[in-house]
């Protein structure tokens, strides 16, 4: 890696320590997760009955669980997939959500009449019940999972991007480009867009938080990843059984995602710091 | 008159959400891939009874008429039954709706307590280190999944300390309430974290308004202008931000009832999903919907009633 590439952030994270702080947690399981093959100590799915539920040692620092699998290793690699879902979860939703809010927004009258009255009743649902029943009829899975995700999270991004394009869309710049004959759609992809979009930024890192707790908690519900998949929420859920004899096997899962979840949070901080936009 | 006026039109505004949330649910369980009878009678559907089922529901009618009928049963209060339980959807939901709702309060109640103290500590002594221990507290407190923390006071309370029992839910009033207390506190954690950082912004607001300063200059001490003018002040918010997260707060019963085996409904629409019980499904997801809908409908018109200054 050239020393070049690595000068940009950290000059943002001695100006902003927040953003800094968060960057450094994601950018550390980032790293964990790419290179989990050489980091985990052991295979996280093999199993070796004659090892069970062992407490935490300097062979196992997070002990292992009841088929004998090394729960750090464990760890380790379902960071992989809790990462994918922070990200596959936020990245569909927000650009379904910008999309359309973009179009609502742009063009107003009875194409924003529809979407806003889709808005309201997809926003009436608790947004987990919405999601579990949209599972429901799927089947349980991960793919069941990023289409809920999409389906219900779209909501938040195209309520955001809306708000924005009224503002922007009298603005002179607009009126400008609208003189000089562009069609709808270079104006709001070229124009309006780019200058609408850092609130939804920040918000997509705040979200990233709310996505990756809901995953974990699908997951855990067993409407998620399935097992024998190393993911933490599956992990703490099959720590559960084991829950007075070996705090370990939920314990250490658990915590995995509340820094993850927290490197997100001051990564958002950060960036609405960054970028001006308070939330 | 304006106020008034809103209490009376408000209500018109929830009809459609109202059928919004009916067209969904009902599109819902018509996009089970295959045949909704068969899914719907489960491995036991013979030739004859589909055919029976086809025709006494309508199935083979157009589409808009189903949905037709769909409401009308609705308005009776007919959900269909369920294939599990083999009883009305809505009987199901009488049963299991008192843990749910005893959860919700009190996880509401226990937050209010946590949230109230530490917003004051921290509104009072603004960039001290209790402003600054509150606030990392309250932003973590985010991150933090509510399955995990319950696990992890059960660990605390339940199997170190013995205070509590690890699950279920109890026989008598007493028994239910000890056996909500953990419950309770895991959701009321992660909601004090949201009320406490929205309660000490709008304390800092309160202290510097006007009326805050024309009560100092009335000679009262800093401690009776807290207690008569800015708590009561910046509660009002508070209370509609509890409205907003409501379907958060469902959301949340949903997965803790789950953890701590609670009979409520949350953990009848996860075990409904499994069986695949889909009427069951739709009929929780829709009481659910209408419940958010009308608790917003009631905080709207409450500060209505409360704050002349608002209209439609």
């Amino acid at each position: 890696m050239r020393a070049g590439s690595l000068r940009l952030p950290l000059r943002l994270g001695r100006r902003y320590p927040a953003f800094g702080l968060g960057l450094g947690v994601v950018g550390l399981w980032l790293l964990l997760a790419l290179f989990a093959p050489l980091v985990a100590p052991f295979d996280p799915i093999l199993q070796d009955g004659t090892i069970a539920l062992q407490p935490p040692s300097p062979a196992h620092p997070f002990g292992t669980d009841n088929f004998g699998r090394d729960v750090l290793s464990r760890v380790i690699w379902g960071a992989r997939i809790d990462l994918q879902i922070a990200f596959l979860g936020v990245i569909f939703p927000f650009l379904i959500g910008t999309v359309l809010g973009t179009v609502s927004g742009y063009f107003g009258g009875l194409v924003d009449t529809v979407f806003m009255r889709i808005l309201d009743v997809v926003l009436a649902f608790p947004f987990l019940v919405l999601m579990l029943a949209i599972i429901a009829i799927l089947g349980p899975g991960l793919a069941s999972f990023y289409i809920a995700m999409a389906m219900v999270g779209w909501v938040s991004y195209a309520r955001l991007i809306r708000a924005q394009v009224l503002v922007l869309r009298g603005a002179d710049f607009i009126v400008a480009a609208k003189s000089l004959g562009f069609g709808p759609l270079r104006i709001m992809f070229r124009h309006l867009l780019p200058n609408a979009i850092a609130g939804s930024i920040v918000f997509s890192m705040s979200d990233a938080v709310l996505v990756l707790l809901n995953g974990a908690a699908v997951s855990y519900l067993g409407l998620g990843v399935q097992p024998p998949v190393a993911e933490w929420g599956v992990m703490v859920a099959e720590g559960q059984g084991f829950i007075t004899t070996a705090w370990w096997m939920t314990t250490f899962p658990g915590l995995a995602i509340v820094t993850l979840a927290l490197g997100f949070s001051l990564l958002a901080d950060g960036l609405g710091d960054m970028l001006g936009v308070r939330e | 008159m304006d106020r008034f006026r809103f209490v009376l039109f408000r209500p018109l505004q929830l009809l459609p959400v109202l059928i919004g949330i009916s067209i969904a649910t009902f599109a819902l369980v018509r996009s089970i891939p295959g045949d909704p009878v068969r899914v719907l009678l489960g491995p036991r559907g013979t030739p004859e009874a589909i055919a029976r089922i086809r025709q006494q529901f309508g199935l083979d009618e157009p589409l808009w008429r189903q949905y037709f009928y769909f409401v009308e049963n609705l308005l009776d209060g007919r959900m269909g039954k369920s294939i599990v339980y083999k009883i009305e959807i809505l009987d199901l939901v009488a049963r299991r709706i008192e843990p749910t709702l005893a959860l919700v309060a009190g996880s509401v109640l226990l937050s209010l307590l946590l949230a109230v103290p530490l917003a004051t500590l921290a509104a009072r002594n603004r960039g001290g280190l209790a402003d600054h221990l509150v606030r990392l507290v309250s932003t973590s407190g985010l991150g933090l999944p509510a399955f995990w923390l319950g696990l992890m006071l059960i660990i605390l309370f339940s199997i170190h300390l013995d205070l509590f029992p690890v699950a279920g839910y109890g026989e008598t009033l007493a028994d239910r309430l000890h056996h909500l207390v953990l419950p309770c506190l895991t959701i009321a954690l992660a909601l004090s974290a949201v009320l406490t950082r929205n309660l000490r912004a709008s304390m800092i607001a309160e202290l510097q308004s006007d009326q805050a300063m024309a009560a100092r200059a009335r000679g009262l001490s800093e401690g009776q202008v807290f207690r008569r003018h800015v708590l009561p002040n910046s509660l009002v918010p508070t209370i509609n931000l509890l409205a907003v997260n409501i379907g958060w707060l469902i959301g949340s019963t949903v997965v803790i009832e789950s953890v701590f085996a609670i009979p409520g409904l949350g953990q009848l629409l996860v075990r409904a999903i499994f069986a695949r019980d889909y009427l069951v499904v739709q009929g929780v997801a829709m009481i659910f919907a209408c419940a958010t809908v009308t608790v917003n409908f009631i905080a709207d018109i409450a500060t209505a009633l409360a704050d002349p200054r608002v209209r439609l």
